[in-house]
């Protein structure tokens, strides 16, 4: 680089304009393989990561606080803790139905599919829930150690 | 005989990871060749999940998809998915060790640290 | 669209008492992210020790209940085994379940929490989030009944225990903790290996099955390479000799309540899944005398009882110290194992008990006496004799204990083994044991001369005794160390069953 002081990567006209129009994909396709993942190939722990990529790929370009500013440390602690007990709590509701841990055929709503259905849109929606978090909390640590030096 | 290359693959390596972690003093590179240990045995769980000519276990409407016989195996996939996220925590965790210890002792070199250990401990003796 | 394979629901009306092999582990799997939620310290102290209770008390019922019907069986999510996970309680697990539910229930209230730690007290939480998944994981790996849900589980208590032990005080327990990872996930990922061959071979991850398919394939290469990636991953985790170089490090350096609470539960469980893969999976037969393991174990333990008993006798370090004893405890433990009879075997299963209760209250007085005089150093321990004379008497309890002192719970492990090796026609092996006893002799007579006839050193720091928050957990192990070694029957009446049930059928 030529300029004295760095170049800050949003100032990059480039990075810029390419991250902006790719995140809002990045997040959607990660809405996609958690909603779609008991079609098709996906679920939670994907679509948790491509998730996290997302937000990383937004706190890379424009600044940790940027990033930590839609997405509080706070909330990155709360949620993923929200997820594991959305997780247990399926399993834990299926057994108060008089099922197993984890049996989802007794959340019947008309029948034993539709509980499958359900239990496992649940037990994927924590699993996305916490694992989105946890990768960017993995994030929030790594580069806010990095920054206070 | 088709299943032989990936398995010398495999191997290669996990032994280039294994090496590395014995091998390498530095603690970053020490965690990049568990990666690769753990990578390798994941590639070798992936491999057993294939069945000749079988496709992606997904239904198409309920029938096996056109042209095909059966299913390749998915569990070793979905055990794998497990495989990844303990892969994942470990580095993560071998990561944030590294830096405590880099903040600590300001190096990352496993030799200099025993040096500053050893110094530490005649210091009290 | 058709529905694939339509299913009936079972109208099964369960009672809780069915769901107590899962409960064991979800309670506490389920009470960290809650630890996290809800981040008031008193709070989450209150919930992580109501927590081990309730394992305690399940883990109590679920012993009673196989002790009189049998073994328990569940099916997770409803999928009957083989293919579903299940969790299969026997004789050997409740017995484990008890262990390392009852170590969590007496260490877990000790002190008043956050002493000790290198952690900001505003986040003291995550240390009990950190304590309550390494307790699900140990519970885990003991109740499932499934070959890849141990490794999960084994991977969930190691991630805690390596997040535990780098809370330690001063930046080498960092390094012990990043040593362990690197070790531990060498072993984990060996375990993992040695599963998915069996996994190839067989097509079940189920141990009970895995039994059943292996034999008719037990000889093949696959299988043994499978077998020897499994011990020696289990090694690791056990730190079996010559692979225990983590332990001391990681036991030395860690918090000293973390010290107590691993050194009592986690090589135990390590051990449990060994037994596990080598009786369960593989049975007796093929592992006794096919493979001729005890060629390879016996020279192994004997070795891991002298190394490690010579190393502690060297130490400066009471907590080093004491983690070289365990490894020549564990040794022991191998050696009941690589008898192949019911009495050895017995003896090496009661061992496991008696070790987590009196190494779990050794390291209880370790910690007491850290956070009194800020020192793990034995010549810092000099005259606490008489300013700490409870605590002493713990350790003076806990180290005859070791030692194999008759009226102790050693004692009790020890005549055991020596049965089991003059059963097996190896008195040169019941020799050693008892010369492997007298250098506990000297080890822990060494602590106690400082302790009791070296006076204070002027300008020491004025210490007084702990209080009862501390003393009550650690007289409860020392106390069990001694009760149980009075009333052996009630252990060893459990072991041998377990021996002959391990033995026997295999199952």
């Amino acid at each position: 680089m030529t300029q004295k002081t760095p170049m800050r990567m949003q100032d990059k006209i480039i990075l810029r304009v390419v991250s902006k129009a790719l995140i809002p994909p990045i997040l959607l396709f990660a809405l996609y393989v958690q909603f779609h993942g008991d079609f098709g190939p996906g679920g939670g722990f994907q679509a948790g990561v491509i998730f996290a990529a997302g937000l990383v790929l937004f706190g890379v370009i424009f600044g940790l606080d940027a990033v930590q500013e839609v997405f509080p440390p706070i909330w990155v602690e709360i949620l993923t803790a929200v997820g594991v007990l959305l997780y247990g709590g399926v399993g834990v509701v299926s057994i108060m139905l008089g099922g197993e841990f984890l049996n989802y055929d007794v959340l019947h709503l008309p029948g034993p599919m539709h509980g499958q259905h359900l239990g496992i849109f649940l037990v994927e929606l924590g699993v996305g829930i916490t694992v989105a978090s946890a990768m960017t909390a993995i994030f929030y640590f790594f580069a806010g150690r990095a920054t206070k030096r | 005989m088709s299943g032989l290359p990936i398995y010398w693959m495999a191997i290669v390596l996990m032994m280039v990871g294994l090496y590395t972690v014995i091998a390498r003093d530095n603690l970053v590179k020490k965690i990049m060749g568990l990666n690769l240990f753990q990578v390798a045995v994941i590639m070798l769980y992936v491999s057993m999940g294939k069945v000749e000519e079988g496709t992606a276990p997904i239904l198409d409407h309920g029938h096996l998809p056109e042209g095909f016989q059966h299913f390749s195996n998915p569990l070793p996939h979905v055990l794998m998915l497990t495989a990844i996220v303990v892969g994942v925590a470990t580095t993560a965790l071998g990561l944030a060790l590294a830096v405590r210890i880099k903040e600590e002792y300001g190096t990352v070199e496993e030799d200099e640290i025993v040096l500053m250990d050893q110094a530490l401990e005649r210091g009290e003796g | 669209m058709e529905a694939p394979t339509p299913h009936e629901v079972e109208v099964v009306h369960r009672t809780l008492t069915d769901h107590l092999p899962i409960l064991q582990v979800i309670i506490p799997l389920l009470a960290a992210p809650l630890c996290v939620l809800l981040r008031e310290r008193a709070l989450v102290r209150g919930m992580a020790i109501g927590v081990a209770w309730t394992c305690l008390a399940i883990s109590v019922t679920l012993l009673q209940h196989v002790m009189e019907h049998g073994v328990i069986s569940y099916a997770v999510g409803g999928w009957d085994a083989p293919f579903g996970i299940e969790y299969r309680i026997d004789l050997l697990n409740a017995y484990i379940l008890v262990v390392v539910s009852a170590i969590a229930a007496v260490v877990f209230p000790f002190g008043r929490g956050g002493e000790g730690l290198a952690l900001n007290p505003a986040r003291v939480h995550l240390f009990y989030a950190a304590l309550l998944l390494c307790l699900c994981g140990l519970l885990g790996m003991a109740a499932t009944g499934d070959a890849f849900n141990i490794f999960v589980f084994l991977e969930i208590s190691s991630l805690a225990s390596y997040s535990l032990i780098a809370l330690g005080r001063g930046r080498r327990a960092l390094r012990a903790a990043y040593s362990y990872l690197v070790m531990g996930t060498i072993g984990g990922t060996f375990f993992l290996i040695g599963i998915g061959l069996l996994y190839q071979t067989t097509g079940t991850l189920n141990i009970v099955d895995l039994h059943d398919r292996l034999q008719p394939v037990i000889g093949s290469r696959t299988v043994v390479v499978a077998f020897a990636f499994l011990v020696v991953g289990l090694g690791i985790k056990l730190a079996l000799f010559p692979l225990h170089q983590w332990l001391p490090n990681a036991y030395t350096h860690a918090p000293a309540k973390i010290s107590a609470f691993l050194a009592a539960t986690a090589t135990k469980v390590g051990f449990y899944v060994l037994l596990r893969v080598l009786f369960t999976i593989f049975g007796a037969t093929f592992v006794f005398t096919t493979l001729r393991l005890h060629n390879l174990l016996l020279p192994m333990s004997l070795a891991a009882m002298f190394v490690g008993s010579l190393a502690a006798i060297a130490q400066t370090d009471i907590k080093r110290l004491l983690a070289y004893s365990s490894i020549a405890q564990i040794g022991y433990m191998t050696l009941g194992v690589s008898m192949g009879n019911v009495d050895g075997l017995a003896g090496g299963i009661v061992h496991l008990f008696n070790h987590a209760m009196m190494k779990g209250g050794l390291f209880l007085v370790v910690a007491c006496v850290v956070l009194r005089t800020g020192s793990a150093k034995i010549d810092d321990m000099a005259g606490l004799g008489r300013k700490m004379p409870l605590t002493m008497a713990a350790f003076v309890v806990g180290g005859l204990s070791l030692i194999g002192v008759p009226a102790t719970v050693g004692f009790v492990s020890k005549w055991y083994l020596v049965k089991g090796a003059l059963e097996r026609g190896w008195e040169p092996v019941a020799l050693l044991i008892l010369l492997s006893s007298l250098l506990a002799v000297i080890y822990v007579w060494r602590v106690l001369e400082v302790i009791y006839f070296r006076e204070r050193p002027e300008g020491a720091k004025e210490v007084g005794e702990v209080d009862a928050t501390m003393l009550i957990p650690t007289w409860i192990l020392i106390g069990a160390a001694v009760f149980f070694g009075l009333r052996a029957e009630l252990t060893s009446q459990v072991a041998l069953d377990t021996a002959r049930m391990l033995l026997g059928t295999g199952l």
